[in-house]
C-alpha cells in the first residue's frame, strides 16, 4: 500500500490522515502495556546483570584486598622478624666484643682489689715505737743532780743515749711514714685501672640496654603486625609504596648504568664474536655485550644473597655458612673477572675508536691530525668498565625491595581497578534502568491522547492520579521509588496497579 | 646431568641457526666510465669510494668495475673485497682498498667505447653469488652507452633485489642544445632497470651521497 492510497480512504485527505492517526494510536493503546512490560523487563534484565556482575567484581575486589592485606601482613612480619633478628645478632656480637673478656677483667679487678687490699693493709702498719725502757730512762735522766760529777756524768749520759733514740725513732717513724706513703702513691694505678675496667663495663651495659630498647620496640611493632592491626597495615601500606617508588628510581638509574656498560663493550665484543652476524633482529656482538652485563648482574644477585643483603633466593640463605663463604668466594671472584674483562674490552674499545677516527680522516683526505694521544679517555674508559659491574652488584638491593613492595602496589591498584569496574557495572545497570522507564514514559507521551480518553471514560479518580503524575512525573513516587537501586520491582509493582 | 648436556647442545644449535651472517650485509659494486672525456671525472668517483668505504660496515661487500669497450668480464673489476667481521681487520681491508683505487685512478687510460650493459650483467652475477642481503650498483657515467661493433646488449636485466643509482651523470653538448636527448636517456636507464624489477635513482649533487642507501 501506497502513500497515496493510504491517503484516499475518504475523499478528504486530511480525514484520511486522521483516521489513520487514530487507528495508529488505538494501536499503540491496545499494545501498551505489553510495550510497557517488555520494556521494563528489558531494562530489569540490564539492570540486574549489571547489579549481580558489579555484586562479583566488588566480592572478587573484597577477596583481592583481603588476600593483598595477608600477603602484605606477611612481608611485613618478615620484614620486622628481619629488623628484630638482626638487631639480636647486633646485641650477641656487642655482647662478645664487651663482655666476653668479663671474666678476665673481672679476674683483673679481683687481683688488683686483693693487691690494694694488700697495700692498705701494709700502708696501715703502726710505726715503730720508742723502746719500752725509755720512759724509764726518760725519769732517770730528769733527775736533778745534787753535784755529784759520777751522777752527772751518768745522768749527762742518759740523756745523750735518750736524745740518739729519740733521733733514731723520729727518723724510723719518718721513713715507716714515707714507706707507706710510698704504697698508697704506688696504689694510684691500680684505682685508675680499676676505674677504666669498671667504665667499660658500665658502658657495654649501657650500650646493651640501648638496644634491647630498640628490640623492644621493633617488638612492639612485630606485636602490631602479629595482631593485624589497622595502623599496621596503613604503616606497612605506606611503607610499600614509597619502597616502590624509591626501588623504582634507583632501578631508572641502574639501567642507565647498564646502558652506558653496554655501549662500552659492544663495539669491542664486535672484534671478538664479529661484527656481521645475528642472532634473530640483533647483532652477536650486542647480544654477546649484553649477556656479560646480565652475567654480572646476575653475579652481584648471588653476592648479595650469599652476603644474606638480600633474600631473593631463600635457597642461598638457607645455605649453610661455610658453603656460603664458599659461594661469596666465587662470585666474587666471577664478578672481578668481569669487570677485568670489562676493562680489557674498555681498552679494545679506545683502540679501535681511534682506528676508525684515523680512517675516517685518511677516506676524508685529511691528514691524522687532532687525533689526541692522551691516555686520560683510556684509562677513563677502563676504570670505568672494571668499577660497574660492582656497581651494578648493588642493583640486587632495589630490586628485591622493587619486586617486594611491587606485590602489594600492584595488588592495591588492582583492587582500584576493580572498584572501578563495579562503579562502572553499577552506573550502567541505572542507565539502563532510566533508560527502560525513559522509553516507557515517551511512549505513553505519544499515545497521550488515548490516555487520555481512558482517564474520560473510567473515571475522575484515576484520571486526577494520572494527571498529577504527567504534570510533574519528577515528584512521582514512582521516580522517589527507582532512586534508590533496591527498588525495581516495587517500581514495577507501583507502576502496573495504576496502569 | 645428561639432559642438561642435551639441552645445551638444543640451545646451542637454536642459536647456530638464528646466525644469519649474510642476509643483512650490504653489497656494493661500483661502475666506473672510464671512456673519452668522461675519465676526468674520475677524482669525483674516488670521493664516492670514499665515502663507500667509510660508511661499509663489516661483512659488507664491495667492489669496482671499469665500463670500457667490453665490460662483461671480470678482468674489468678493479678491486673487490668483502670486509671482515673484526672492524681492525676491516679498517685495514679498507686502507689497502683505497690504495688501489687511488693507483687506478691515477693511471687510467679512456677507452673508446662504453658498454654500460655489459658492466650492469656482469655487476649482477658478482653481487648474487656474494649473496649480499642488499644489492647496490653505482653507475658512474653519462650514461651514453656505445657498443663497439658486434657486441650485443639486447638482454632484459633481472633485477629483482636490486638498487640501480646512477651518479654525477652529466650533461652531453648535445643534451644542453636538446635536454630531451638527455632526458630520454635517463628515462631509457629507468625503463630497463624497472622492467627487470629493480629500483632507479639518480645522484647529480655529490653532497647527498647519503641517499644511495636510504632504500
Amino acid at each position: 500500500m501506497t502513500v497515496a492510497n493510504m491517503l484516499n480512504l475518504t475523499a478528504s485527505p486530511a480525514l484520511s490522515i486522521l483516521i489513520w492517526i487514530v487507528l495508529f494510536l488505538a494501536a499503540l493503546y491496545f499494545a501498551r502495556r505489553p510495550f510497557h512490560r517488555a520494556v521494563m523487563s528489558f531494562s530489569k534484565i540490564i539492570y540486574n546483570a549489571m547489579r549481580f556482575s558489579a555484586a562479583s567484581v566488588l566480592s572478587a575486589e573484597k577477596r583481592l584486598v583481603r588476600r593483598n592485606r595477608e600477603v602484605l601482613m606477611a612481608a611485613g612480619l618478615e620484614s620486622a622478624e628481619r629488623i628484630v633478628e638482626r638487631e639480636f645478632d647486633r646485641i650477641a656480637a656487642a655482647v662478645t666484643r664487651d663482655l666476653e673478656g668479663y671474666p678476665n677483667v673481672h679476674r683483673q679487678l679481683s687481683e688488683v682489689i686483693t693487691k690494694l687490699d694488700e697495700d692498705y693493709t701494709e700502708s696501715a702498719d703502726v710505726p715503730p715505737s720508742l723502746p719500752n725502757w725509755m720512759p724509764i730512762i726518760e725519769s732517770i735522766a730528769k733527775i736533778k743532780h745534787t753535784g755529784d760529777s759520777m751522777v752527772a756524768n751518768m745522768l749527762s749520759e742518759i740523756n745523750r743515749s735518750l736524745n740518739d733514740q729519740h733521733k733514731k725513732a723520729i727518723e724510723d717513724y719518718r721513713n715507716s711514714t714515707a714507706a707507706r706513703h710510698g704504697i698508697l702513691n704506688k696504689m694510684m694505678p691500680f684505682w685508675r685501672k680499676v676505674e677504666k675496667s669498671l667504665a667499660s663495663i658500665s658502658k657495654a651495659i649501657t650500650n646493651i640496654k640501648k638496644r634491647s630498647k630498640t628490640v623492644d620496640r621493633y617488638m612492639d611493632e612485630y606485636e602490631q603486625i602479629r595482631s593485624k592491626s589497622d595502623r599496621a597495615a596503613r604503616a606497612l601500606s605506606t611503607s610499600a609504596l614509597t619502597q616502590f617508588a624509591i626501588a623504582g628510581l634507583v632501578l631508572l638509574i641502574a639501567i642507565g648504568g647498564a646502558i652506558i656498560n653496554f655501549n662500552l663493550i659492544a663495539l669491542p665484543m664486535s672484534e671478538m664474536v664479529g661484527g656481521a652476524s645475528y642472532i634473530g633482529p640483533y647483532k652477536t656482538s650486542d647480544v654477546a655485550g649484553l649477556v656479560i652485563i646480565l652475567v654480572e648482574l646476575t653475579m652481584g644477585l648471588f653476592l648479595m644473597e650469599s652476603l644474606r643483603i638480600t633474600r631473593l633466593f631463600p635457597i642461598i640463605g638457607a645455605m649453610d655458612d661455610k658453603m656460603r663463604r664458599r659461594m661469596i668466594i666465587i662470585t666474587f671472584t666471577l664478578l672481578t673477572v668481569l669487570a677485568g674483562v670489562e676493562s680489557a674490552l674498555a681498552f679494545m674499545r679506545d683502540r679501535i675508536a681511534h682506528d676508525m677516527e684515523a680512517l675516517r680522516q685518511t677516506l676524508a683526505g685529511a691528514e691524522e691530525v687532532g687525533l689526541t694521544n692522551s691516555i686520560i679517555p683510556m684509562v677513563g674508559q677502563m676504570v670505568m668498565g672494571f668499577i660497574l659491574p660492582f656497581a651494578l652488584a648493588f642493583v640486587a638491593i632495589p630490586l628485591e625491595s622493587f619486586v617486594t613492595s611491587s606485590r602489594t602496589v600492584l595488588g592495591a591498584l588492582v583492587a582500584w581497578l576493580f572498584r572501578l569496574f563495579a562503579f562502572c557495572l553499577r552506573l550502567l545497570g541505572n542507565v539502563g534502568f532510566y533508560a527502560g522507564r525513559f522509553i516507557v514514559n515517551v511512549y505513553d507521551l505519544a499515545i497521550f491522547p488515548a490516555i487520555w480518553l481512558e482517564r474520560v471514560i473510567l473515571g475522575t479518580k484515576n484520571k486526577k492520579l494520572d494527571m498529577l503524575e504527567a504534570e510533574n512525573p519528577e515528584d512521582s513516587p514512582l521516580v522517589e521509588e527507582a532512586v534508590d537501586i533496591d527498588s525495581f520491582d516495587k517500581t514495577l509493582e507501583i507502576k502496573e496497579p495504576r496502569e | 646431568m645428561k639432559k642438561i648436556f642435551a639441552s645445551a647442545i638444543v640451545v646451542c644449535i637454536l642459536i647456530a641457526g638464528c646466525t644469519d651472517t649474510k642476509s643483512r650485509s650490504t653489497g656494493v659494486y661500483m661502475l666506473l666510465d672510464t671512456s673519452g672525456t668522461y675519465a676526468v671525472e674520475l677524482k669525483k668517483a674516488q670521493k664516492i669510494l670514499n665515502y663507500l668505504l667509510g660508511v661499509l660496515a663489516p661483512g659488507d661487500t664491495l667492489a669496482v668495475a671499469r665500463i670500457d669497450t667490453g665490460s662483461f668480464s671480470e678482468k674489468d673489476i678493479l678491486s673487490k673485497v668483502t670486509f671482515d667481521e673484526r672492524p681492525s681487520v676491516a679498517n685495514n681491508q679498507k686502507r689497502a682498498f683505497m690504495q688501489k683505487i687511488d693507483t687506478f685512478v691515477n693511471s687510467v687510460e679512456g677507452s673508446p667505447y662504453t658498454d654500460i650493459s655489459g658492466g650492469i650483467l656482469q655487476a649482477i652475477e658478482y653481487l648474487n653469488e656474494a649473496g649480499s642481503g642488499k644489492k647496490y650498483i653505482l653507475i658512474f657515467s653519462d650514461l651514453k652507452e656505445e657498443l663497439a661493433k658486434g657486441y650485443k646488449r639486447d638482454i632484459p636485466f633481472q633485477l629483482p633485489d636490486f638498487n640501480i643509482i646512477a651518479l654525477n651523470v652529466t650533461k652531453l653538448r648535445g643534451d644542453n642544445i636538446d635536454p630531451k636527448e638527455y632526458m630520454a636517456r635517463v628515462e631509457d636507464w629507468r625503463g630497463k632497470v624497472e622492467k627487470g624489477g629493480g629500483q632507479w635513482g639518480m645522484i647529480n649533487d655529490l653532497e647527498r651521497l647519503d641517499n644511495i642507501f636510504t632504500n
